[in-house]
């Protein structure tokens, strides 16, 4: 179907294909996470099948718990109650004919609201005797193993439930008599039900289409529940791991943009309202903070914008930053002590951090025990010793070739030094000053706080001697330059607040505040969160 | 001090405008940006300037070729500027030949130019008046082409002025087939198409999907040319699906809608193509709902009204999709005209053919009242609107016995068909009538003290076909199993030259249901002898004329069972039996190759043997010497007449004395 190919589409150029690297097992891609982008599977899983618990007796479930079958009181003589002759006549002649007959299954989660529009769908496979279905939403807490009559009917019929019936087509909203809502639904239909948590609605649809909303008004926390009460009833449940029959896309593009010119629109008040200004603030903030420093100053030149740092101060932080992202840490420390004296003696775990660091451009080839050997700038690697010399050389290249395509154009790759050939002697000696240094950083950890973070860290770093092609390792990923960033900006802040200024930039503040905002709001059950797409925000 | 401001007005714009017509360019042009400068946003001086006559030197100063392109293009924009004002101004243009001139212009002046781009926009401004001087641009090849490039090629603005202007124009099955020629589909697809991550620009659509929708429009050919035309990797179709969804700005979205839905009843597209199962009909139903402003709503139910006309299954699907019908009964309450025309008309067509959806449209909240309010609305076309939705209902003949009678709706209709109706209402009105004049429906008596009979003969009388059809086929339903009296004044009142007349209509079905008529009134045995003493010799006249005449079969079988019913009556028997002529040709009816004739003959025969009524002997007697025994005989002995042999045993068995 056209729709379907057009969702598809949409859903896998929004997200890169930097997730589906992240991903472990990337072949098979998780199609509820690209729906529900914004919600936090370990705090609020999604429902993914039917709860093998939470379900009245006479439900069966099968297929990884996604067809669900009526099997009512009649599955062998055990569960027959015991009763004297007539009133077993009586109970038999009842079940499967009363609504005391109705049976509800649960999904293992209730909805959370950072999905922003959630949405399941239901294949009748078989209407059964006489088709008595019930789909829809209830709330956690219902009883569905209660006295007959109470708790044990299809949604709709109990408290905080609501269900879409398919025998006549109404809906029924936590009572015994139904709404006319839409038409009636037997075998080879699929009804979708949506919950809108922004709206706080619910709507349904029949073989794609929408019949517009059944409910309003509707509690968080709702679990996606499917009633049936004659036998031969079976549904299958499609909770989004396979593709809907409806466009479901077409209705999170619309609350996407309705958000967002909500946010657009959103009125400030007036002694705020000096947005020139501010943004101009951030900016030249933004640029000082990460020493971008012939940026900060054409800004504020355009903009008349102070820069409250010296410009001596700025490129100081410039240069330092420029030698760790080029991979020479060892430098850079030297560099740090000679223009901050005190100040990594003071931060004893920043420390530690950046001579992990060197530890592991000593591997990577780019940086060698600087106090010693820096003057003559010859790079050595442990990969020359380990007989594949060509390895060694072909990794640094590639790295080259990577910084210069993935770094901030105020930043120019730094050189790497000439990589020609040392001798052996020269090499085995740097081997033996790596190993030494390797030494040193593990007598500073003992010195430090035993905690995880050290301890991991440091352990990741010497995994690396282990493999005699470090950069196809399983911990490979330490020597790519993108993780030199992460120290530069630990480097930065510390140097920032040793001077008394702000460890962070007030753009990344205002961020990581949005951010948080974003996970409050989720946690509030405030269901506009999962569509304030904040990198989209910021990339406009 | 008003007049003050007035009279400075004057003194000072007299000099500018006196050198507007100096020989001097410097002095030209000068004036030429002052009189710019003046009218721009001001209505008033745009008045007191086109008053003072300066609009045909403005058009000589923007047309003459040999001139300063500047002076050119400053007198252009002043003349967009005037075109910007009121419609009087407008019309004042038009009057002084403003649309020709710029059209002319268009002609020659180089694609591109800022000159180009100030005429379009001014061409634009005028035909957004109404009615808009179409006549002013020709349906010539090689004006079109030029204007279909520039509407490809050109400056944005340029392009938008262009396609606007040619939206408005096209207007008839000519205009659409040249613009498709000229290669517009082309051009209006590229309008259509939203780069990604861009916001659509409904400036830019709207007047895409006007021209698009203009072209479409009822034409086959145009509309296949524009189902195969493609921009980019994309057809129309599949760019206009992507102007429906729900992201979209709603009149960009109802525009798309609108074009697909042209689109498909000009054939291009089958009525269950996803692009309308899913694409247009779910949009309309959507912009009918509350959410959305009154006009929105009011041309959305419009659109529906026209995709479903028809197809069955769209009724179904559009019955069920987004509480349609609760919407449009929300509609029908909005206060304007158009809105409630919409929501009437939306009704009409998705009742047209399924009984459930009729029910569920009566079932709707209090519709009926407003359906009867509609009626009597003063607004031609919301009364129209509201008689379609009628019509549509009155297909029902559970609602012809209880809520049509209820609610009366037989009063405000007649009453709406008696005051001069238009030919369009009186066209749906009266099938409205035909509906409601069947047999079983309680409203038939009191329409009939209100003058029904009278005005359905007047019907009759009526140029239009259809409407003699409708006069004579609801005359023939009040005229079914009615009584005496009622039979008495509908032949009364029709006279028997109509009725001759209307025999020989050019319409068979006029004819077909003249005959109906005859045979309703000649129903019962006491109607018939008493209509037949009357009217025999009028009645077997009508009838010979029939059956010598050159009729199709099913015509002459309608004058067979007149006969039959004639037959049927007690003295009314001895009005054929004297007509030999009438005997004769019985006989060779018996015989025809068309066996629905034979039976009809059949029924005429068997009714004038039957034993037991008196004269039956002489009867069989004459009819056995006439030789109508021996047609009975070979028809037993045929085996194509197999199915009539027990009606043959029958007949025969009354002649028991000769066999």
């Amino acid at each position: 179907m056209k729709l379907r190919k057009s969702e598809m589409a949409a859903i896998g150029s929004g997200r890169g294909t930097m997730d589906s690297q992240n991903q472990v097992q990337s072949d098979t891609v998780d199609r509820l996470k690209l729906l529900y982008p914004n919600v936090n599977e370990e705090e609020t899983p999604l429902p993914r099948a039917w709860s093998t618990k939470d379900k009245f007796s006479y439900i069966g479930l099968s297929q990884n718990n996604l067809r669900v079958h009526y099997k009512g009181g009649t599955q062998g003589p055990g569960r027959r109650p015991h009763l004297p002759y007539l009133h077993l006549r009586l109970w038999m002649y009842r079940h499967g004919k009363t609504h005391r007959d109705a049976a509800s299954v649960r999904a293992t989660h209730p909805i959370p609201a950072a999905c922003g529009l959630y949405y399941f769908e239901v294949r009748i496979v078989s209407k059964g005797r006489d088709g008595y279905m019930g789909i829809g939403l209830s709330a956690h807490g219902v009883n569905m193993n209660r006295l007959p009559g109470v708790g044990r009917f299809p949604p709709g019929w109990d408290k905080h439930s609501y269900g879409y019936h398919g025998d006549d087509g109404h809906s029924f909203c936590s009572s015994g008599t139904g709404q006319p809502y839409g038409p009636t639904f037997t075998t080879g239909d699929v009804i979708g039900c949506g919950v809108n948590l922004v709206d706080n609605t619910c709507f349904y649809t029949k073989n794609g289409h929408h019949l517009g909303i059944a409910f309003r008004g509707l509690p968080p926390n709702l679990y996606p529940t499917v009633g049936l009460q004659t036998p031969g009833e079976v549904v299958d449940t499609n909770f989004g791991q396979q593709p809907f029959v409806f466009d479901i896309e077409d209705m999170l593009k619309e609350l996407r943009a309705r958000t967002r010119v909500a946010i657009d629109e959103f009125p400030l008040p007036d002694e705020q309202g000096q947005w020139q200004q501010v943004l101009h603030r951030m900016v030249s903030t933004y640029l000082v903070h990460h020493g971008y420093c012939s940026t900060a100053q054409a800004f504020s030149r355009a903009t008349g914008q102070p820069i409250d740092e010296d410009i001596a101060s700025i490129k100081n932080r410039q240069r330092v930053s420029k030698l760790v992202l080029a991979g020479r840490v060892g430098e850079a420390v030297e560099t740090t002590r000679r223009l901050w004296p005190g100040l990594l003696e003071r931060d004893p775990d920043l420390l530690f951090l950046l001579k992990c660091r060197q530890f592991v451009e000593m591997v990577n080839g780019t940086d060698c025990e600087a106090s010693e050997d820096g003057a003559n700038g010859v790079a050595t690697s442990v990969i020359s010793h380990t007989g594949r010399p060509h390895k060694r050389s072909n990794g640094v290249a590639a790295d080259a070739a990577e910084e210069g395509g993935g770094r901030d154009v105020d930043m120019a790759p730094a050189a790497n030094g000439d990589h020609e050939e040392a001798d052996a002697s020269s090499q085995r000696a740097s081997v033996e000053r790596m190993l030494a240094f390797g030494r040193e950083l593990y007598a500073m950890s003992q010195k430090l706080s035993q905690d995880l973070y050290h301890k991991s860290m440091l352990e990741d770093a010497f995994s690396l001697l282990a493999y005699s092609n470090p950069w196809d390792s399983p911990v490979g990923w330490q020597l790519e330059p993108v993780r030199r960033e992460a120290v530069c900006d630990a480097l930065n802040s510390a140097i920032l607040e040793s001077q008394g200024m702000q460890w962070s930039s007030p753009v990344e503040a205002c961020v990581s505040h949005a951010r948080s905002l974003l996970r409050r709001m989720s946690r509030a059950a405030l269901g506009a969160c999962a569509f304030a797409d904040l990198s989209a925000l910021l990339a406009r | 001090m008003q007049q003050f401001t007035v009279f400075m007005d004057i003194e000072s714009s007299r000099s500018y405008i006196d050198e507007l017509y100096s020989s001097d360019a410097v002095k030209v042009m000068e004036a030429l940006v002052t009189l710019k400068n003046s009218v721009i946003g001001s209505n008033r001086q745009k008045s007191s300037v086109i008053s003072q006559g300066v609009v045909p030197r403005l058009l000589q100063l923007m047309s003459e070729e040999s001139l300063d392109p500047n002076i050119r293009l400053e007198a252009t924009i002043t003349i967009g500027s005037l075109a910007k004002g009121t419609p009087e101004n407008i019309e004042s243009l038009i009057e002084k030949g403003t649309a020709t001139a710029l059209v002319e212009m268009l002609k020659t002046v180089p694609l591109g130019s800022k000159l180009a781009e100030a005429a379009l926009c001014a061409l634009r401004s005028i035909f957004s008046h109404k009615p808009a001087p179409v006549d002013a641009l020709p349906a010539d090849m090689r004006l079109l082409t030029r204007l279909t490039q520039i509407a490809r090629e050109d400056s944005q603005e340029a392009r938008t002025s262009v396609i606007r202007v040619l939206a408005v124009w096209c207007s008839g099955t000519v205009e659409q087939e040249a613009l498709t020629c000229a290669g517009a589909c082309s051009a209006a697809a590229a309008m259509l198409v939203v780069p990604p991550r861009s916001v659509p620009s409904p400036s830019r659509l709207v007047p895409a999907l006007e021209l698009l929708a203009a072209m479409c429009f009822k034409n086959p050919n145009v509309a296949q040319v524009a189902l195969n035309t493609r921009h980019g990797d994309k057809s129309i179709p599949e760019l206009l699906m992507c102007l429906v969804s729900r992201d979209k700005p709603l009149v960009v979205a109802l525009k798309a809608a609108k074009c697909l839905t042209f689109l498909q009843r000009a054939g291009a597209l089958p009525a269950d193509d996803s692009r309308i199962v899913f694409g247009a009909l779910p949009c309309l139903a959507r912009l009918c709902t509350k959410e959305n402003t009154e006009d929105i709503r009011a041309s959305a139910a419009e659109v529906l009204a026209y995709l479903t006309e028809v197809d069955t299954s769209l009724q179904r699907l559009a019955a069920i999709s987004n509480h349609l019908m609760s919407s449009l009964a929300d509609i029908v309450n909005c206060q304007s005209a158009a809105a409630k025309q919409g929501a009437f008309k939306c009704f009409a067509s998705l009742g047209a053919n399924d009984e459930d959806i009729r029910k569920m449209i009566i079932e709707t909240h209090g519709l009926m009242v407003h359906v009867v309010n509609g009626l009597n609305n003063p607004d031609p076309c919301v009364s129209l609107a509201a008689v379609r939705c009628l019509h549509s209902l009155s297909r029902s003949v559970q609602q012809l016995r209880t809520t049509f009678q209820d609610h009366a709706v037989w009063k405000p209709l007649m009453q709406l068909l008696n005051d001069s109706p238009g030919p369009e209402l009186l066209n749906v009105g009266s099938s409205t009538l035909c509906n409601l004049l069947l047999e079983f429906s309680p409203a038939k008596e009191p329409m009939l003290d209100q003058g029904a009979v009278e005005m359905l003969c007047n019907l009759t009388k009526m140029s239009d076909p259809a409407l003699r059809l409708n006069g004579i086929w609801a005359l023939m339903n009040m005229a079914f199993q009615a009584e005496q009296k009622v039979k008495q004044r509908i032949l009364c009142c029709l006279g028997t030259e109509q009725m001759f007349r209307l025999l020989g209509d050019s319409d068979t079905r006029v004819i077909m249901k003249m005959l109906g008529l005859l045979r309703n009134l000649l129903s019962t045995r006491q109607h018939i002898d008493a209509i037949m003493s009357e009217y025999s010799s009028q009645v077997m006249q009508a009838v010979i004329v029939v059956l010598e005449g050159s009729y199709p079969a099913e015509v002459k079988e309608q004058a067979l069972c007149i006969l039959g019913n004639i037959g049927d009556g007690e003295k009314s028997k001895d009005l054929i039996m004297a007509n030999e002529d009438v005997l004769r040709k019985l006989v060779d009816y018996l015989a025809h190759p068309e066996s629905k004739l034979q039976e009809a003959a059949l029924f005429v025969a068997g009714n004038l043997v039957w034993r037991g009524e008196a004269g039956a002997a002489a009867r069989q007697q004459r009819l056995a010497d006439l030789g109508v025994l021996r047609a009975l005989k070979l028809l037993r002995a045929s085996h194509h007449a197999a199915h009539l042999h027990d009606k043959v045993k029958t007949a025969l068995a009354q002649f028991n004395e000769f066999t």
